[in-house]
């Protein structure tokens, strides 16, 4: 592909997607856009959301309509300086040749599963390239919670997103339910991974449970980054933790899944369905309750939720300013690490800002190693 | 999970959890395990349509009961069983074979918990095929829930997907309560889906959004959510949005789904594969007349199979069933 001509392809959010519609165009053909701008919307069975300009330039074409439904990798648009001629616009558009096999439900990489420790643990691993990312998603979540962020961040390194016990695909013992433990089962995953050396990120409980981790081995950890993350202050909506404990049907996920998002409209009733799909799994309810009790009773995260924080290793803190669960100003309790506030997302920053977030944990992690 | 499974995959995986994880659960039905012309090893069949193939190999003949052909002893066995500390699960072929089961199933079985004011339960879950399209003729053929859905005390289960199958077999199995399980004879290879491999149970009365739209509500039963959704992408084209509701069991029905987005639309398609005398389209129909008359901008539209047996030469077997085009142009009438 040439440098100077960029492609806007249909994403793949979620390993089941096969395909997504056109909703809606926020540049006219011919306007400049900017890199990291929102251009055109799109619409999987699962989720809506923005795809937003890997390169400044012209938006050239617009080659799919609202409403055209193209399979993954499909051809949206072209983006490319003025200076361009308008005959290799054409050729590129007409020799675009959409990847084979990625839009198929059953092809491209699928979970796979580790014995560590006494427990079975889910694993996506996608991308090469050394030191390899490992992805901790949140409380009641599972490793499609990264869903637009893993493949992106694969494109440049070997990424690997993890279920946590008592979540997805892996064993539902969750100890004592404390993120200490979470943290040790983790950890054996990893070496049973043949992991010497990686970047950690984590969500929420997983971003608590990659701080444990960091503290325990930080000779092991590359850079960490934090997002929206646990683990670094008492407070927390405890009302949240006891309603998507509790919540077993579509009308109460709907106002759990609100609560997570700053724009609720990206809260879609397949979204929904894809968190009861979660809680459904035996014993996924039951984990979720002796976490939340043992970690996050009376709506305050326990003492021992914060581990020491690990001075020696590079760390990246983002967090979105309408965040309903954590509060954002736990972003400043770690002195000398980076800051990055979304002032317009909420708890699921990764997935509303997801495309710079993507470009900041991609660099951050590049500069670390 | 990435990982596919067919309906009878499916419903094979939650038959072994079940039995897994509860010794009380047992399998009854004809030809699950040897019978008839099976050629000389007790596994051989796994039932008509393969669906319990292996199960008498890991759980052996105590559990896995290949009865003789009398519906009538082993359904009122399966009920009696069920009351007396088992949970089995018998495999009627046919549903059209109930016809000699009634008493044990909607006089006996559906009763006990009421008549012995909640002191006695009755988990049996009755799994049963239904449908047209397998050329198995007028007998083979009918899709007789709203028979079963009629009756309190029954729950009425009709998955449309693998998942759904697995997930609400699980549930049935779990139940306190008669369930009658009703598997489309054409979804066993046609369904294919996402399904955990965990076991996982999804509640009943709870409706799944198949497609979320504007524009008009169709709601649909069992093997038609797929005609309707194929019905759908048709509508798409024309700028259409379809918000397209299967209801997963039809006993309990989960009524405010439906009524939430016929709130939303204004209009209703209902498409069941069952004759439309007294059967879920005329009771949804009635359900939205009654409760969101207010919201409808246009008359409720059933499309149903006509009120005729289910013919044996294809060409009328075909033109039976419910099409994706008669869905498409029940919408656009409505749309109008």
């Amino acid at each position: 592909m040439s440098e100077k001509i960029a492609a806007i392809v249909m994403p793949k959010w979620g390993m089941a997607m096969e395909e997504g519609t056109v909703v809606a165009w926020h540049a006219e053909e011919g306007a400049a856009v900017t890199e990291g701008q929102e251009v055109v919307d799109v619409e999987s069975p699962k989720i809506a959301n923005a795809i937003e300009a890997k390169q400044g330039g012209l938006l050239r074409r617009r080659v799919a309509a609202l409403g055209d439904v193209l399979p993954v990798g499909g051809l949206l648009g072209v983006i490319a300086g003025a200076e361009v001629p308008e005959a290799d616009i054409d050729a590129f558009v007409k020799g675009y040749v959409t990847p084979a096999g990625e839009g198929g439900a059953a092809a491209g990489p699928s979970v796979a599963s580790i014995e560590a420790g006494g427990r079975r643990f889910a694993y996506l691993d996608q991308g090469a390239g050394e030191p390899p990312l490992v992805l901790i998603h949140g409380f009641g979540g599972d490793l499609g919670s990264w869903m637009f962020n893993q493949p992106a961040l694969a494109e440049a390194r070997r990424v690997i997103a993890i279920d946590l016990p008592g979540h997805g695909g892996s064993q539902k013992d969750v100890g004592d339910g404390s993120v200490a433990g979470l943290a040790a089962a983790i950890g054996t995953a990893i070496d049973a991974l043949g992991l010497a050396r990686y970047h950690l990120a984590g969500h929420s409980l997983g971003g608590a449970v990659a701080l444990a981790i960091a503290g325990a081995r930080p000779q092991q950890v590359a850079s960490l980054v934090l997002v929206a993350s646990a683990g670094l202050g008492p407070e927390i909506d405890g009302g949240f933790i006891a309603d998507f404990t509790a919540a077993e049907r579509r009308k109460e996920m709907t106002g759990v899944a609100q609560m997570l998002f700053a724009d609720p409209a990206l809260v879609t009733r397949k979204l929904v369905e894809d968190m009861l799909r979660i809680k459904r799994i035996d014993g996924v309810t039951e984990a979720m309750r002796r976490i939340a009790a043992r970690s996050f009773a009376q709506g305050r995260q326990a003492e021992d939720v914060a581990a020491p924080f690990p001075d020696a290793v590079p760390t990246l803190v983002i967090w979105g300013g309408k965040d309903r669960i954590v509060p954002a100003s736990h972003a400043d309790k770690i002195t000398g690490a980076r800051k990055e506030i979304f002032p317009a997302a909420g708890h699921m920053v990764h997935a509303e800002a997801y495309a710079e977030v993507n470009r900041l944990i991609g660099e951050f992690c590049a500069a670390n190693g | 999970m990435a990982r596919i499974l067919t309906y009878r995959e499916a419903l094979r995986e939650a038959l072994r959890q079940v039995l897994e994880e509860d010794p009380t659960v047992i399998v009854m039905g004809e030809d699950i395990a040897g019978g008839l012309g099976a050629p000389g090893e007790l596994d051989a069949w796994g039932g008509d349509m393969g669906v319990t193939k292996g199960l008498f190999g890991q759980f052996g003949p105590e559990r896995i009961l290949d009865t003789p052909i009398s519906e009538s002893a082993y359904i009122g066995a399966a009920v009696g069983a069920a009351t007396c500390g088992l949970r089995p699960i018998a495999e009627l072929m046919f549903v059209d074979f109930m016809g000699v089961c009634f008493d044990q199933l909607l006089n006996q079985g559906a009763k006990f918990r009421y008549m012995f004011g909640g002191k006695a339960k009755t988990p049996v879950v009755i799994r049963t095929q239904y449908g047209a399209g397998y050329r198995t003729a007028a007998q083979h053929s009918q899709s007789l829930y709203p028979l079963f859905a009629h009756v309190p005390g029954l729950k009425v289960v009709i998955p449309s997907t693998a998942y759904d199958a697995k997930g609400l077999l699980i549930s049935s199995v779990r139940d306190d309560d008669p369930v009658v399980f009703f598997e489309h004879k054409v979804l066993y290879d046609e369904a294919r889906d996402h399904v955990p491999e965990a076991p996982y149970a999804i509640p009943f009365g709870e409706a799944n959004f198949v497609r979320e739209g504007e524009d008009v509500t169709i709601v649909a039963i069992g093997r038609m959510v797929h005609v309707a959704k194929r019905a759908a992408d048709k509508l798409a084209q024309e700028k259409i949005e379809v918000e397209l509701i299967d209801p997963r069991t039809i006993s309990p029905l989960d009524e405010d789904s439906i009524l939430e987005s016929v709130e939303k639309t204004g209009r209703l398609v209902v498409v069941d594969e069952a004759h439309p005398r007294c059967g879920m389209a005329a009771d949804i129909a009635a359900l939205v007349a009654d409760k969101a008359f207010k919201s409808l901008k246009a008359p409720v539209k059933c499309v149903t199979a006509p009120h005729t047996p289910v013919p044996f030469s294809p060409v009328l077997e075909d033109a039976f069933i419910p099409s994706d085009m008669a869905v498409a142009a029940a919408a656009r009438t409505v749309m109008a």
